[in-house]
């Protein structure tokens, strides 16, 4: 299990990235989702953050993602990035 | 001389006799900086005036008061052929009980002069005037070059208003206009903001994927066989089109073609060209920028034509109907080419057709430019939500990812292929996107019908449904 | 086949999406000059992921690290290798050193992951006087060892002069690399043109970097792509010369001639080679002839 010990971000607002924010959080994933298609892609993009959490061994944690139509690809790095900043040593 | 100038445009609407019920018209040549169409609907509503139909050539975000207008029912129709995102969002929440019709640029003279939409009083925004009425858009701290649009309002109406800031000595020379159709003249202070009327200069594209599709654009044109001498084009203001006018520029220039014409909306890279000897002249139904109003008011070779003139299907020719090519955009496209351009992804009033039906339907090659997806939407999708400009019209799409070719095209499509160019089946290339984009869930759409889109002949073409969650 | 070679900075999603599609032959995606060094681990993971996710079929792939006298570049050879990117482009190479060291971590990491040696090339970026003197011990020092690529920004600043249009002040480092380059049996890749509007300077730029024997040109803006890719294509005329020296060859071993003639020169090695070259470089655009 990987625990995140200090808030972190990653990406940025910019048209095709998305902001990820997370800090340290309990009893679980607590995941906020803004999206400029939100309506179209709302819950694969959801699916996409709980799963690159889930790799890294993340469990408990607020995160934050506020998507200015990025692809997967693209939420995958900005996820993982954020998880590697936040989390404790070794 | 007093001749026809009126003191107010309370007196003016006065005299002209309107009243509860009637129409009343506008043009679109100061686009987002003018003041005369909420000047005109605020005295009309001071006067105690109710249930107007508004029919202007395109509404803009400035435009926006006309939303209190059809709070207190001062206004409860609208006619256009555009409208922009701020004032289409409050229309796609039903705050107007009569669906908006949508025409085009050349369906709207067209319907006009068939008496389909008897225009009660016109009022005409007029850079420069003389008291009889002759008026220009060439002239004047407002000028906005061709008044193009304003013609059939002229011709047509019942009684025709003239509003300026700028009333010369009679007689005003190099009219657009003639006294013959007008009136009454009112003087006012500004009719419009020149920093909306105008834009300073408009830039080509610096996105990299915009110059990937204005260089295949321009590949296209160069291959499809039309690119000789006596070639005739239109393209539209964007930071793409404007792109693919500058390779296609150069190709020309390289080539030695000089073209007969080029049509539209009017930006100074299209002066560019006619200067730099790629056409012979320039057909100017609007101007888009400072280059092109000194162009039209010097340049000779630079003419102001009407909106009948330009697109109109129900006169006796047109000249789309001798356009050999035009670039045109798209928010969507589906697999049978129909093109959406009057509602954004979620289903919102953002735009209209303009001139993009009746260009598609008179040039010989019509192409859509437009990014594999934007922001993670493909461009291509199954039905279009709004059918803007039906497909049997639209011949080649062409994006970063790849040209589809309308199957009706098969000569077209040999040519492309055979140039070496990246023709994909129009399926392919939505799976293709969709492999990058993931394929996006169909957002629902509300009960309500908002629009109405009328095809240039005056047929009932789709409708536009209210966006759900807003209405 | 690379003719143009496409920087993209590594930490913008909006170009590295669509590097593929921008028309360049191999796309670099840079980790060293356009991301910041508090983004370092953020471009080296997004640009892995777009890598594993994007179709790059068509279009090579080439990370430029950071330099081996940062803190950043074995990490960013741990992230990116595991994509097998065509080539890495090493910054600021210096000394045939400089090549061994990044050679023997790339060698212990392509083991780790079970890739063949030699997998993943290495090319040059030469943009030091340093570079410039050992250019060709910098070649040959490794098998690995691609092509080199002249970096006319940073060396005219070690040069202490200013870098023009023009470029007379990196004519003698041009030269001296495609004579290195070829010496040693590599390629060798221009500086890119850096004025992304002047559609004329990138034309006389490039014409003038193919004339003096470079193998293809990189560029910072996709504008100038179509240009490059023109530029060092073989033309029309080149084509059917490389086919007639084909068919002048095939005739004279007919005929069993030792040697062969054709518009009144001898046909010697070299010619036969540069025509193969021309030839395959045809084929691969699309402009070859069935029957040869």
């Amino acid at each position: 299990m990987t625990e995140i010990v200090r808030s972190a971000s990653a990406g940025t607002m910019e048209s095709s990235d998305v902001y990820v924010e997370i800090e340290p959080g309990e009893g679980g994933i607590e995941l906020r989702l803004e999206s400029v298609v939100k309506g179209q892609f709302g819950p694969a993009i959801e699916e996409v953050v709980r799963e690159v959490l889930g790799q890294w061994g993340v469990e408990n944690a607020r995160v934050s993602v506020r998507d200015r139509g990025a692809l997967d690809c693209v939420i995958r790095s900005r996820v993982e990035t954020a998880v590697k900043r936040g989390r404790g040593n070794g | 001389m007093k001749g026809k100038v009126v003191s107010s445009i309370r007196e003016a609407i006065s005299l002209a006799g309107l009243k509860d019920g009637m129409t009343v018209s506008f043009h679109h040549h100061l686009r987002n900086g003018d003041y005369v169409l909420n000047l005109v609907m605020e005295e009309a509503a001071r006067l105690g005036i109710r249930d107007l139909t508004v029919n202007a050539s395109s509404l803009f975000d400035i435009h926006l008061p006309l939303l209190d207008h059809i709070q207190s029912h001062v206004v409860t129709g609208i006619q256009t052929d555009y409208m922009s995102a701020a004032l289409g969002r409050e229309i796609s929440r039903g705050i107007l009980e009569k669906p908006v019709q949508f025409r085009t640029h050349g369906g709207r003279p067209s319907d006009i002069a068939l008496g389909r939409t008897p225009i009660d009083v016109a009022f005409i925004a007029a850079p420069a005037a003389d008291p009889m009425g002759n008026c220009s858009g060439k002239y004047g701290k407002s000028a906005c070059g061709s008044l193009g649009y304003a013609y059939p309002d002229a011709m047509y109406a019942k009684k025709v208003v003239v509003i300026t800031d700028n009333l010369v000595d009679y007689p005003l020379l190099d009219w657009s206009i003639p006294e013959s159709y007008v009136d009454y003249v009112v003087c006012v202070e500004e009719i419009g903001n020149p920093k909306g009327i105008v834009s300073g200069t408009t830039q080509i594209t610096r996105d990299p994927v915009g110059l990937v599709m204005a260089q295949n654009a321009a590949k296209v044109i160069q291959y499809s066989g039309l690119l000789k001498e006596g070639f005739s084009f239109q393209t539209g203001a964007g930071g793409a089109s404007l792109a693919a006018a500058k390779f296609l520029k150069d190709i020309m220039l390289r080539q030695q073609i000089q073209g007969s014409f080029g049509l539209g909306g009017i930006t100074g890279y299209m002066v560019d060209m006619l200067q730099a000897g790629c056409f012979r002249s320039l057909l100017d139904v609007q101007c888009f920028d400072l280059k092109a109003v000194e162009s039209i008011r010097t340049d000779p070779r630079h003419q102001e034509i009407s909106a009948m003139h330009y697109a109109s299907p129900s006169h006796r020719s047109a000249v789309v109907d001798s356009l050999d090519v035009v670039i045109l955009g798209a928010t969507e496209i589906d697999t049978d080419f129909n093109v959406n351009v009057h509602t954004d992804s979620a289903g919102s009033i953002m735009g209209g057709s303009g001139g993009h039906s009746d260009t598609a339907a008179g040039a010989k090659l019509a192409m859509i430019i437009a990014p594999m997806f934007r922001a993670r939407l493909p461009i291509v999708t199954d039905r279009v939500a709004c059918v803007s400009t039906p497909g049997r019209d639209i011949d080649v799409l062409v994006t970063q990812g790849g040209i589809a070719v309308n199957e009706k095209d098969r000569e077209l499509k040999e040519r492309l292929v055979a140039a070496g160019l990246p023709v994909l089946d129009i399926h392919e290339l939505k799976e293709k996107a969709e492999g990058i984009t993931g394929k996006p869930r169909k957002l629902p759409r509300g009960e309500r019908t908002v629009a109405e889109v009328i095809s240039r002949e005056g047929t009932l073409q789709d409708v536009i449904y209210s966006v759900p969650g807003q209405d | 086949m690379r003719r143009s070679l496409l920087f993209l900075p590594g930490n913008t999603p909006n170009m590295l999406i669509n590097g593929s599609c921008l028309g360049s032959d191999a796309v670099i995606f840079d980790l060293e000059d356009a991301v910041s060094p508090a983004e370092k681990d953020a471009a080296r993971i997004l640009v892995r992921n777009t890598m594993t996710y994007m179709d790059f079929r068509g279009c090579e792939t080439i990370v430029r690290i950071n330099g081996i006298d940062t803190p950043y570049w074995q990490e960013d050879l741990d992230e990116v290798m595991p994509c097998r990117p065509n080539l890495i482009l090493l910054p600021k190479t210096g000394t045939a050193e400089d090549i061994r060291t990044a050679d023997a971590y790339m060698a212990r990491v392509e083991e780790r992951l079970g890739l063949a040696p030699y997998t993943v090339g290495l090319v040059a970026l030469i943009e030091t006087a340093l570079g410039v003197e050992n250019a060709f011990a910098v070649a040959s020092a490794s098998p690995r060892v691609t092509a080199l690529f002249l970096g006319a920004e940073d060396l005219t600043a070690d040069l202490q002069c200013k870098r023009t249009k023009e470029g007379r002040e990196i004519e003698y480092a041009r030269t001296r690399l495609v004579v290195a380059a070829r010496a040693a049996g590599v390629e060798v890749y221009d500086t890119p043109f850096t004025d992304v509007n002047d559609d004329e300077g990138i034309e006389v730029d490039a014409l003038h970097a193919k004339a003096l024997g470079f193998t293809g040109k990189a560029s910072i803006s996709p504008r100038h792509v179509e240009v490059i890719n023109r530029v060092f294509s073989p033309s029309q005329g080149d084509i059917d010369y490389a086919y007639e020296v084909m068919e002048a060859i095939r005739l004279g071993k007919e005929q069993g001639k030792g040697a062969v003639a054709l518009r009144g020169k001898m046909i010697d090695a070299p010619i036969v080679a540069r025509a193969q070259r021309t030839i395959a470089m045809a084929r691969e655009l699309g402009l070859g002839r069935e029957e040869a």
